[in-house]
């Protein structure tokens, strides 16, 4: 095992961590600001991702289909919002899961029908296609540490949104008490749209980096939702730190797992066993994470509600 | 609505009920062995596949495929008006055996097709053949069905799994590698592959590596890969999965060093036009390739993409083809398909002109066919798609059908 492997798979696992973090910013701020559990945040994310193919395919260019497909999908979820998520709020959450899971099975087939059943092209632009060489002997793909970049940009940008700023103060109002935020004259309604567009663009930010390197097709979101959902209970519930720091974790014990752990069982334990216990150890080993800091921490790492 | 329906059920109605119920069914059973005195008027077809959800692709190219050569044959079955019903089995296997049971039961189907995934066939097809059902699988080639499970009331108008798996392996031994890398999710059909590999290829297996089924992210893997630097690679990643990997491993800039090889279904249209560019020149095995030159694939290529706006895939050739095997079946007994027994023996006995080419039976109801090599290119218009590169394997067998009892 060579220094630049581990230097390689570390750097894998910040890239991993960042990815989830695109999506799990979003899930968590709805969650957490307007105690909501919307199941069809991957639904988001996957319109995010089909508009961007088309509106790249459209233009010609990905930098012009990126915005206009945060912008779109940023609409696509405030409508989501106002027409029907909106009459969920004073549910209880067995309601919310239901109706948020028809909204799956229905834009998943809505997909099918704008867009066909076969999964759609998006693929990197022709600058970022290759690898580059980081040091003697490690090259790394391009594009990846683009995700790198963006997922730390909109990690900063997000923090500095949440924590400096007025609507940021409106939503740590509304995360930590909504009744009194609203009775201090918060228009809550105006905020959770607002919260809500957000949350889509960041699902189309996530859509738009990962649509490149993952199959763009029906059904990509529920997938990684499942990682996602992981992420915010590590970190606690409505925390974007807890988020950062959630992802992080998961992108790096999934991948220190799925790169070391086969290798190791092999010196300890007969083949045939190590072979068929290593990838079965490595891919629960996230799961294991989220009971341990469950066990010491039940709101997660960094609770957002006192 | 509970409220309503409570009455209905008070205890004194119950018998009520039950025995007309049961006269009802008298009545159903009547009916419906009447017509199977006469001489058949026509063939019911049950196509069940999976049709919604992420998994649904390949089963709408199945379905796609059989109806459009029921339109090239006039709706007809070897002269006999076919009806299809088709049922979506949501890729779920219980959905799946509720379905067969329906088509099985109460619409009294004479064959039954249609299904993509093993798992699905495995929980269905049984009752198919309880029923004394001709079932023609149109993808799923489990090996359960190939070996000392194989059932008489099963032809398969696809392949057994292993097949495109050990073509793979033979080629990698035809071009010399010394040593490959292999790759596969971690479930029975990964193993499945890895076992039809390293049945035909000789050279040196330098690792395994078994990911979770549904991974997206495979940079650790490739890492290792880099390190492992292999003279070939051998991935079977299903579906999304093969997307994924494909688009990974190409951006890592691996594959100017590694040569990758795919099974056909791992490269075709439900993943060509996903990945685009990059998987130009990417080798692959399969039976069937668009550009094979017989007249019924020279028939069903253009056709299907002037009905359906799309190249068909491999999965489509199946279910065209899966409709020319039930064809040329009816024809041999002469329409006489409600003797079961016989139909059957026409349908596995039948030696077929398909798109692939032509095809047999073994005693386990499994081809015996052709392989190609297929390297991804552009056709005269400009399309990525497979093109055909030679002959792999030849009336190529499953390793199964030995330990199949039946003649």
């Amino acid at each position: 095992m060579s220094w630049i492997l581990i230097l390689e798979q570390s750097l894998n696992g910040l890239q991993f961590g960042l990815m989830l973090f695109l999506l799990a910013a979003g899930l968590t701020l709805v969650f957490g600001i307007m105690d909501m559990i919307n199941l069809a945040h991957g639904s988001l994310y996957m319109v995010g991702a089909y508009l961007m193919a088309t509106l790249t395919q459209a233009s010609g260019s990905y930098w012009i289909g990126l915005p206009l497909a945060v912008l779109a999908t940023a609409a696509v979820g405030m409508l989501l919002e106002v027409s029907i998520l909106r009459r969920l709020y004073q549910r209880d959450h067995m309601t919310q899961v239901l109706a948020t899971f028809a909204l799956i099975l229905i834009s998943n087939e809505l997909v099918r029908i704008i867009w066909g059943a076969q999964p759609v092209m998006l693929n990197t632009p022709d600058a970022l296609s290759g690898p580059v060489d980081l040091l003697p002997g490690l090259s790394y793909s391009a594009y990846r540490l683009l995700i790198i970049g963006v997922g730390l940009v909109v990690a900063v940008l997000l923090y500095f949104l949440v924590t400096r700023t007025r609507t940021g103060m409106l939503v740590r109002a509304g995360a930590s008490n909504r009744e009194m935020a609203t009775a201090m004259g918060v228009d809550i309604k105006r905020l959770f749209t607002l919260v809500f567009g957000f949350g889509a663009a960041l699902c189309a930010v996530a859509g738009a980096m990962l649509g490149p390197i993952l199959a763009v097709q029906v059904g990509m979101g529920e997938n990684i939702l499942i990682l996602a959902f992981v992420v915010i209970v590590i970190g606690g519930i409505g925390s974007i730190r807890g988020a950062l720091v959630g992802s992080m974790l998961v992108g790096v014990v999934d991948t220190i797992g799925r790169a070391f752990l086969p290798h190791l069982f092999r010196e300890f334990l007969p083949p045939a066993m190590a072979s068929n216990l290593g990838p079965a150890v490595a891919s629960i080993l996230i799961y294991v994470l989220m009971a341990g800091v469950l066990f010491w921490k039940p709101q997660g790492l960094f609770p957002a509600r006192g | 609505m509970r409220k309503a329906l409570r009455p209905l059920l008070h205890p004194l109605l119950r018998p009520v009920l039950t025995a007309t119920a049961c006269s009802l069914a008298t009545l159903a059973t009547l009916m419906a062995t009447l017509p199977a005195a006469q001489a058949a008027d026509k063939i019911k077809v049950g196509l069940v596949t999976t049709l919604s959800g992420p998994a649904g692709a390949p089963g709408i190219d199945v379905r796609d495929g059989f109806n459009l050569a029921l339109r090239h044959l006039n709706n007809k079955l070897g002269n006999l008006p076919a009806e299809v019903i088709i049922g979506d089995d949501q890729f779920n296997p219980e959905a799946g055996k509720q379905i067969a049971d329906r088509f099985a039961k109460r619409e009294r189907v004479d064959i039954m097709t249609g299904i993509i995934y093993s798992n699905i066939l495995l929980a269905a097809a049984p009752v198919a053949f309880e029923s004394k059902i001709p079932f023609i699988s149109a993808n799923a080639g489990p090996s359960q069905l190939a070996g000392k499970g194989c059932s008489p009331w099963f032809v398969s108008a696809a392949w057994q799994n292993d097949a495109n798996h050990e073509a793979a392996g033979q080629h990698a031994t035809a071009k010399g590698y010394k040593n490959a890398y292999f790759m596969a999710p971690n479930y029975p059909a990964g193993k499945d592959a890895a076992a039809g590999f390293k049945r035909f290829y000789k050279g040196k297996i330098v690792d395994e590596v078994y990911v979770k089924l549904g991974q997206l992210d495979f940079a650790a893997e490739l890492a290792q890969l880099r390190a492992a630097k292999p003279e070939a690679l051998y991935v079977f990643f299903p579906g999304g999965m093969g997307i994924n990997f494909v688009k990974q491993f190409v951006a890592s800039g691996l594959s100017k060093d590694i040569t990758l090889l795919l099974p056909g279904f791992s490269a075709d249209q439900d993943t060509i036009p996903a990945v685009g560019d990059a998987m130009l020149g990417i080798f692959n095995t399969s039976q069937w390739s668009p550009d094979m030159d017989n007249a019924e694939n020279q028939r069903f290529v253009p056709e299907f993409v002037k009905e359906f706006k799309r190249q068909p895939s491999i999965y489509a050739s199946q279910g065209y083809d899966a409709a020319l095997h039930i064809d040329n079946a009816v024809k041999a007994v002469k329409g006489k398909i409600e003797d079961r027994e016989s139909f059957m023996k026409a349908l596995k006995s039948a030696k077929l002109k398909s798109t692939r080419g032509e095809y047999r039976l073994a005693n386990n109801g499994f081809p015996i066919q052709n392989y190609y090599l297929r390297v991804i290119g552009k056709n005269a218009q400009g399309v990525l798609t497979n093109k055909s590169m030679g002959t792999i394997f030849t009336n190529h067998g499953d390793a199964y059908a030995k330990e199949c009892p039946l003649k």
